[in-house]
C-alpha cells in the first residue's frame, strides 16, 4: 500500500530493446495518487513499450517498476490485481454479450458477485451502456467498444490504470463520456497513466511527459510546459496559411511555424520587435492587412517547440 | 487456481456454444469423411475396361475369354479384329487391359506346349494395373489348371512361368480382407488429429490475433492456467470426436471392436494431449489466424501421408521413417486398429503408449515455453 505522500507509481532507470532498436532509454518518473499522468509524444516515440512494461506485460531490460508499493518485476500477479491496463484496442471477446464479457474480466480479477452486480451497474450507467447489455460485443460501434474495454478495465477497482491512446478512433460524444468517468476515477482516488498523441488530450492531464526517441524530454504540468516554451507566439488569421508560411519561413527572429487551419502560429524570440516586421514581410508578399497578435500557445505548439528541432535540455 | 481455470473454460464452451455453426462445422466434416472413407477407399478393383484380340478364335480361346467374363473384374468393352484397333483402345483410354490370344493357341494347349497370353496394360495408374495383373494371374492360372496341367504362360514383358505352387492364404483378424475394416479405425484417428491440431492453434491465435490474449495476460492469471483453460475444451472435443466415429464405424459400417475400450481411452488419451500440444505449437509460429491456416494446412498432409494410413511406413526411404518417430499419428494407428482388430493389450502395445505419452510430454513442454516465451 501506498502511505501518504508517496508515488502511486515509480519508474526508475527503465529501459527496452527490440533487437537494435532503443524503444524506451532508462526513463524514470513519479506519479502522485490522483494524478492523470500524461505520457506525449509521436508515433514511435516508446509509448506503447512503456505502457506495456508498466502492465507487466513486457520485461524490461533494466530499471525497476514500483507500483501502490509493489515491484512489479518480483510479483506480476500481485501488482497485476491492482492495476488495469487497457491497449488502444481493447481485447473484447465480439461473439460474447457486453454483460458476459464484463463477467469474464470480473471472474478473472476474482471480483465477488455481489461487487460485481453493483460495480457493473454503476459502470455501464456511467458510460450510457445499460440499454445494450445483451448485445454481442462485435455489434457495438467503435466508441461503445472502447466505453466497454473502459468499463471492463475497471470492474475490480484498480488502484491505478494505464490506458495506452485511449480514444484514437473514437467519435467525439463518446470521447467527452470517456473523459467524465476518468474524472470521476480521479475523484475517488485512481491513479491514471494515459499515453496520447491527441494534443487537447494532453492538456486535461495534470501532468506530462514529453516522450521522444524513448526518451523523456520535457516533465511536468501544462502550464508550466507552456511557460518554459522559448520565445513568444505570434497568431496569423489568413486564407492561404500556405503563403504565409512561405513568406516568412527562415527569416530572422522566426523560430517555428506551425499551420493551424485557418491560421499560422509563428514562434518568435521577441513578439514587440518582431510584429511590425512581420507585417512588412507579408505585404512585401502582397499579403496585406494581415493581423499579427501574441497568442497563448497551446500544448502542441509547447510540443513541437520543445520537440521539433530534437534539442534536448 | 482453479476459479480462474474454471472461468476460463466457462468463457470457451460459451463461445463454441454462441457459434451457432460450430456443432456443424464438428460433426458433419466428420461423418461425410467417414462416409467418403468408408465407401470410396478401397485398393480393389472392379469392372476393368478390357479389349479383347481373339486370333485363335477357338474353344480354347473363346473359353478363357468366358473365364475373364465370368468375374466381374473385368468388362469386355471391345472384341478387336487387328492389333491397331488394341493399341488405339488403350491409347484413347477405352480400355485399361488388352488381351491378346495369337493364332495356335489351342493347338499349343493340344499339344501340351506352353500357350502365350499377351497382355497390354495401361500403367498410368499403377495400383490399379498390378492389381488387375494379379487378377490376370489367377485367372490364367484358375483356366490352365483345367487344361489338365497344360499351362498358359502369361506374358507381361517377361515371360513369368506359372509355378506349381499353391498359395492358401490364410488372413488373421481380418478374414474377409474387408479394406473398411483397416480404413475405418484410421479414419478416427486421422480426423481426430485434423480437428483438434487446427481447432486448438486457431482458437488461441484468434486470442492473439483480437488481442484478448494481451488482455488476459494483464489479470493475475498465470500463462499456465490459461494454456489448461484453451486446450481442455479441445482436449474434450477430441474425446467425442473419437466416441462419435467410432461408433458410426462400428454401428454403420459393422466394424468388430474386440478390443478393451480402456486400452483405447489411455492411447486417445496420450494421442490427444499430443494433438493439443502440436496446435498450442503451431499457434506459437503464427500471428494471425491466416498464418496458422497455411501453416496447419502445410504440416498435417505429411503427418497424414507419413502415419501409415495408407502407406506402410516400411516400404518409406530411411529419412522419411525417422520422421514417422514424431509423428503421433502413426502410433495412434497401431493402438487404434490392433485394438478394434486384434484386442490385443498393453502387453503388446506398451511400446506405442509409451511412444504417444512421451511425445505428449515432449510437444506440451516445448510449446508451453515457446507459448510463454511469445507472450513478451
Amino acid at each position: 500500500m501506498a502511505g501518504p505522500g508517496e508515488a502511486a507509481i515509480r519508474v526508475q532507470g527503465l529501459s527496452k530493446s527490440f533487437g537494435p532498436v532503443r524503444a524506451v532509454r532508462a526513463i524514470g518518473f513519479d506519479v502522485s495518487p490522483g494524478e492523470i499522468f500524461g505520457l506525449v509524444g509521436p508515433d514511435g516515440a516508446g509509448k506503447t513499450t512503456t505502457m506495456r512494461m508498466l502492465a507487466a506485460v513486457l520485461q524490461p531490460d533494466a530499471g525497476e517498476i514500483v507500483i501502490d508499493g509493489v515491484n512489479v518485476a518480483a510479483e506480476p500477479e500481485r501488482a497485476k490485481l491492482h492495476l488495469s491496463y487497457m491497449p488502444q484496442r481493447f481485447g473484447l471477446y465480439e461473439d460474447l454479450t457486453v454483460s458476459e464479457n464484463i463477467f469474464f474480466y470480473a471472474e478473472l480479477f476474482g471480483v465477488s458477485r455481489n461487487d460485481r452486480m453493483t460495480r457493473s451497474q454503476q459502470l455501464l450507467g456511467a458510460a450510457g451502456l445499460l440499454p445494450f447489455r445483451r448485445r454481442l460485443a462485435g455489434q457495438l460501434s467503435g466508441g461503445m467498444k472502447q466505453k466497454l474495454g473502459l468499463v471492463c478495465a475497471l470492474i475490480h477497482t484498480p488502484k491505478v490504470l494505464l490506458l495506452d491512446e485511449p480514444t484514437t478512433g473514437v467519435d467525439p460524444v463518446s470521447r467527452r463520456d470517456f473523459w467524465a468517468i476518468l474524472y470521476d476515477l480521479r475523484e475517488s482516488g485512481v491513479t491514471i497513466v494515459l499515453s496520447t498523441a491527441y494534443m487537447d488530450e494532453a492538456e486535461r492531464c495534470s501532468r506530462l511527459a514529453l516522450l521522444h526517441g524513448g526518451a523523456i524530454r520535457y516533465c511536468d504540468t501544462p502550464s508550466r510546459l507552456k511557460v518554459s516554451m522559448p520565445g513568444a507566439l505570434l497568431a496569423i488569421p489568413a486564407t492561404d496559411p500556405r503563403g504565409v508560411r512561405d513568406a516568412l519561413t527562415g527569416k530572422p527572429g522566426v523560430l517555428g511555424i506551425l499551420l493551424m487551419g485557418d491560421r499560422v502560429h509563428v514562434r518568435v524570440d521577441d513578439a514587440a520587435r518582431r510584429i511590425p516586421e512581420l507585417q512588412r514581410l507579408l505585404a512585401e508578399r502582397g499579403i496585406t492587412e494581415a493581423s499579427v497578435e501574441p497568442t497563448e500557445p497551446g500544448i502542441e505548439d509547447v510540443f513541437v517547440a520543445l520537440l521539433g528541432q530534437g534539442s534536448g535540455p | 487456481m482453479f476459479e480462474r481455470l474454471s472461468v476460463m473454460l466457462m468463457k470457451e464452451f460459451l463461445q463454441l456454444r454462441r457459434d451457432r455453426w460450430m456443432m456443424f462445422r464438428l460433426i458433419v466434416p466428420l461423418i461425410i469423411q467417414m462416409v467418403v472413407f468408408g465407401y470410396a477407399a478401397t485398393f480393389t478393383v472392379h469392372h476393368v475396361a478390357t479389349a479383347v484380340l481373339d486370333l485363335d478364335q477357338s474353344q480354347a480361346s473363346r473359353s478363357l475369354i468366358s473365364h475373364f467374363v465370368a468375374t466381374s473384374r473385368f468388362d469386355i468393352v471391345d472384341m478387336a479384329e487387328n492389333r491397331k484397333q488394341i493399341t488405339s483402345d488403350i491409347v484413347d483410354d477405352r480400355a485399361v487391359v488388352a488381351l491378346v490370344i495369337n493364332a495356335g493357341f489351342s493347338r499349343n494347349l493340344e499339344n501340351g506346349r506352353s500357350a502365350p497370353l499377351q497382355v497390354i496394360i495401361d500403367g498410368t495408374n499403377s495400383n490399379t494395373a498390378l492389381i488387375a495383373l494379379g487378377y490376370i494371374g489367377q485367372i490364367t492360372a484358375q483356366f490352365s489348371s483345367e487344361q489338365e496341367g497344360r499351362p498358359v504362360a502369361l506374358r507381361v514383358g517377361s515371360v513369368s512361368p506359372v509355378t506349381g505352387i499353391k498359395l492358401e492364404p490364410l488372413p488373421w483378424f481380418n478374414e474377409g480382407l474387408n479394406e473398411r475394416w483397416f480404413f475405418i479405425p484410421g479414419v478416427i484417428g486421422t480426423l481426430t488429429l485434423l480437428q483438434v491440431v487446427s481447432l486448438t492453434a486457431f482458437a488461441v491465435v484468434r486470442e492473439r490475433e483480437v488481442g484478448t490474449l494481451e488482455q488476459i495476460m494483464v489479470s493475475p492469471i498465470r500463462p499456465f492456467e490459461f494454456i489448461l483453460g484453451k486446450t481442455v475444451p479441445f482436449f474434450l472435443i477430441g474425446f467425442g470426436d473419437i466416441a462419435l466415429v467410432s461408433a458410426f464405424g462400428i454401428l454403420w459400417f459393422h466394424v468388430p471392436f474386440i478390443g478393451s475400450p480402456l486400452v483405447m481411452l489411455a492411447g486417445a488419451a496420450l494421442f490427444l494431449m499430443a494433438a493439443v500440444g502440436m496446435g498450442l505449437l503451431l499457434s506459437t509460429f503464427s500471428r494471425t489466424q491466416q498464418q496458422a491456416f497455411a501453416l496447419n494446412f502445410f504440416l498435417l498432409n505429411p503427418f497424414f501421408i507419413l502415419s501409415g494410413f495408407a502407406f506402410p511406413i516400411a516400404a518409406m526411404p530411411k529419412a522419411l521413417q525417422w520422421f514417422t518417430l514424431i509423428n503421433p499419428l502413426r502410433y495412434f494407428l497401431v493402438i487404434i486398429r490392433a485394438v478394434f482388430l486384434k484386442g490385443v493389450g498393453v502387453d503388446v502395445l506398451w511400446p506405442q503408449l509409451l511412444a504417444l505419452a512421451l511425445l505428449a510430454a515432449v510437444m506440451l513442454t516445448i510449446s508451453v515455453l515457446r507459448f510463454t516465451k511469445s507472450l513478451d
